[in-house]
């Protein structure tokens, strides 16, 4: 957006393509607009972006680094290049170190078939990972009453964090710990069950993309996740206004 | 506060300096005051009360005099003799010695190539100067950069100024201060920051630690300046709370100079306004990136967000920001007094200026040092660093921190500038210098700051939150030696997924201690994976 709040058309070139963008658009909004497929975890619309995955990264040509597309927003003449063999590698390897942070185990999961980060390593062709597990030993917490926290499955996109802190209102998650310690939290790192911020919602099992949160008497492969509803709900909110 | 005023403190300082003999200058920076230097302080006193010469002699603590190593050191003013490891016990050694003569067993050659090769700006004040005394730092024309800028220049004659100068951050990155200044002062919008980074994180590196205890008066004059330039009026220093003296030392400046009118409201008798607070840091060695220290101060967690927008846009609280270290606000009230030709006149065709190094690890003379851009790491090492303890043989000097590189002995006549360290695959960081002898293993070295990296990663984005965890296990394993050929090939795979994929400029530059060993030490790396077959 230019300083005085007016919105500009630009046209950039993706993969060699030159499409049009409004100035407020960022470019991966950009490239699924236009059926360019870029791999996303910490990533959903109607979230503020945090580009922490680092799976949408994306070549812009003369820029030094590779870019995130979530968090980049569009410039006249922008030259994109969504995939190739380095960002394919990076992309997989990225994957892959998620798999090797916890203890990832698609059979046993109640995500199973509808897990975002399944869906994308079967997409990019992931079959083994090389770096070693790093096996962790997590607790499960299952002290609320509807929904269950299990660590072993987070890969801290933080999704839950936004969800709850921009659509709710309510700011029970954060993270604690930093690096390879870091975990979500509730509260001030007290029960799930006992959080009195907590409005029992939903919201953040249902954006979840992994089995790490999910609605408790569900086995394996029984919990679908229903994230649809959030661009519904923030386009709703819009119009009221 | 007038200008004639400011002559006035100077004059009257100048006036009680004649009036005494001599003056003792005892350092009371952390170094040697962790070896009770205060202590030292307080025995010449009495002794020279004992002996009657309290009127004479002038005794005083003063910042770092840049020998740590040989700490507490003592000086006798105007003469400059020095003296090493003063404890209360051989302090008579000073106040009997206070005329010329006698060589006692402590005296420290005062015009040895430590002192005698280096060029100082930053550290002009320090070892001189009484840091909770705004008196001694006007005495030294100090804040007569400030004036001079209020009144005889516009903000953009400032920032010209700066860009003539050659200045270059001094956090790391060195991207030109001129440039960032002009970038934040044409930002739209009437609220505007500046921020002082003293989050230093760099395992050994104590630079803007000794600035701060020595010379803070130095920070906040800078700091005024750069608000001046880009037209804002509040400031904040971000300073680590493991620096409790030179936090307690800011405070007192900072009262000072309010009490003075040199901050707050109508400074010099112009429109023009500037306050300064303190945050602290809670010591996350990631609260150094820029965007992760504007969260930290808003509250949030310390963790950085992506750029751009770059905080000159959109920085603290969503308002255009100036983040620039202690070092370089140091450069530049010297630069406003001296001229921005003076100071391009010293250091290399594009580094301009000198550079604050912290000498650590196997080195003799272990401590502070100013030198100009330029210099070559063999002199800095040997001539100034007086080469390695015990006659054993030099092997690497490590720069720039954890970010930075090993470099070996063939490369050590190098000149000492940002792009020289860069292509050796290490950087000029904030200006650590950590010298290894034989005995170390650039393994273990490269394992040592890797798990600083891990430790200190924020674990917002996958790469540097697993991948710096995965490189450290590679690197236990060939510390163990249970490396295979394969762990090789994924540590460089690692190393390069990491560096290009990570969000912020830790992460990105986390593996560099791997890289950099990896590309001159590769024998050593390999030692251990033959000693795994060998032993099959």
């Amino acid at each position: 957006m230019t300083a005085n709040g007016q919105i500009k058309i630009f046209t950039l070139k993706i993969d060699g393509k030159d499409v049009s963008a409004r100035s407020d658009q960022t470019v991966l909004q950009v490239c699924r607009e236009n059926e360019y497929f870029i791999p996303t975890l910490c990533h959903l619309e109607g979230l503020s972006n945090i580009g922490a995955c680092r799976l949408c990264m994306v070549e812009v040509a003369g820029q030094r680094k590779l870019l995130p597309a979530c968090t980049t927003m569009v410039s006249e003449g922008m030259e994109v290049t969504t995939t190739n063999d380095k960002l394919a590698h990076y992309r997989k390897m990225t994957l892959e170190l998620i798999f090797s942070e916890r203890n990832h185990t698609c059979s046993v999961c109640v995500s199973n078939n509808h897990c975002e980060l399944q869906y994308l390593s079967q997409k990019l062709g992931i079959n083994h990972i090389r770096v070693p597990y790093r096996f962790p030993k997590f607790a499960v917490d299952a002290s609320h009453p509807y929904f269950i926290l299990d660590h072993n499955r987070c890969i801290l996109c933080t999704r839950c964090v936004r969800v709850c802190d921009e659509i709710e209102g309510a700011h029970v998650w954060d993270v604690s710990g930093r690096g390879i310690q870091a975990k979500v939290i509730t509260e001030l790192n007290q029960p799930w069950g006992s959080a009195d911020t907590c409005t029992q919602c939903g919201k953040c099992v249902n954006v979840c993309p992994v089995g790490a949160l999910s609605e408790k008497g569900r086995s394996v492969a029984e919990n679908t996740k229903r994230s649809g509803f959030l661009p519904y709900l923030t386009a709703r909110r819009k119009e009221k206004i | 506060m007038t200008l004639e005023e400011l002559q006035e403190i100077k004059a009257g300082e100048e006036l009680a300096r004649s009036q005494k003999k001599k003056s003792i200058h005892v350092c009371v920076a952390a170094g040697c005051m962790s070896q009770n230097a205060e202590a030292v302080l307080n025995t010449i006193e009495g002794q020279l009360k004992e002996k009657g010469l309290a009127k004479d002699i002038d005794v005083k603590g003063v910042g770092c005099m840049g020998l740590c190593a040989a700490g507490p050191l003592v000086s006798i003013e105007p003469e400059n003799r020095m003296f090493q490891e003063i404890n209360q016990a051989n302090a008579f050694l000073v106040t009997d010695n206070l005329e010329k003569g006698k060589k006692t067993t402590n005296d420290l050659a005062s015009d040895s190539p430590f002192f005698k090769r280096q060029y100082k700006i930053v550290t002009e004040n320090c070892g001189v100067i009484n840091p909770e005394r705004i008196e001694e730092y006007i005495a030294f024309d100090g804040y007569l950069g400030l004036y001079t800028v209020l009144h005889d220049l516009d903000q953009n004659e400032v920032v010209q100024n700066l860009i003539k100068s050659g200045l270059r951050g001094r956090g790391g990155g060195g991207y030109p201060t001129g440039l960032k200044w002009s970038t934040v002062a044409k930002a739209v919008g009437a609220k505007k920051y500046v921020i002082c980074n003293a989050d230093e994180g760099d395992p050994g590196a104590f630079m803007d630690r000794s600035v701060l205890e020595s010379d803070p008066h130095r920070i906040l004059e800078g700091m005024a300046i750069a608000a001046y330039a880009i037209g804002a009026d509040e400031g904040f220093i971000y300073v680590r709370a493991e620096y409790p003296l030179a936090i307690s030392r800011l405070k007192v400046a900072i009262k000072q100079a309010e009490r003075k009118g040199l901050l707050g409201n109508n400074i010099f008798g112009t429109t023009f306004n500037f306050t300064i607070s303190i945050r602290l840091g809670a010591g996350a060695f990631v609260c150094g990136e820029e965007t992760a220290l504007i969260a930290s101060i808003e509250g949030g967690r310390g963790t950085p967000r992506p750029r751009p927008p770059y905080p000159a846009e959109s920085g603290l609280w969503g308002k255009p920001t100036l983040i620039n270290n202690v070092e370089t606000f140091a450069n530049i009230a010297p630069i406003i007094r001296k001229g921005a030709e003076w100071y391009a006149s010293i250091g290399t065709e594009t580094s301009k200026g000198t550079k604050v190094f912290a000498l650590a690890g196997q080195v003799v003379n272990t401590g502070l040092i100013e030198v100009p851009m330029g210099m070559s790491l063999r002199e800095i090492i040997f001539d100034i660093g007086g080469g390695i303890p015990g006659g054993r043989k030099f092997k690497a000097v490590q720069t720039g921190g954890p970010s930075g590189g090993c470099i070996p002995e063939e490369f050590l006549d190098i000149k000492v500038d940002y792009e020289s360290l860069t292509k050796l695959g290490s950087i000029m960081g904030s200006g650590g210098m950590i010298v290894m002898d034989e005995n170390s293993n650039m393994v273990d070295v490269a394992r040592y700051f890797m798990e600083f990296c891990m430790s200190e990663s924020c674990g917002k984005c996958v790469p540097c939150r697993v991948g710096t965890a995965q490189i450290y296990d590679i690197l236990t394993k060939f510390a163990e030696r249970r490396a295979t050929e394969a762990d090789l090939t994924l540590l460089e795979e690692l190393c390069d997924v990491v560096r290009n994929t990570s969000l912020c400029g830790l992460g990105q530059s986390s593996p560099n201690p791997v890289l950099s060993t990896l590309k001159y030490f590769k024998h050593e790396y390999m030692e251990r994976i033959q000693a795994e077959v060998n032993q099959e």
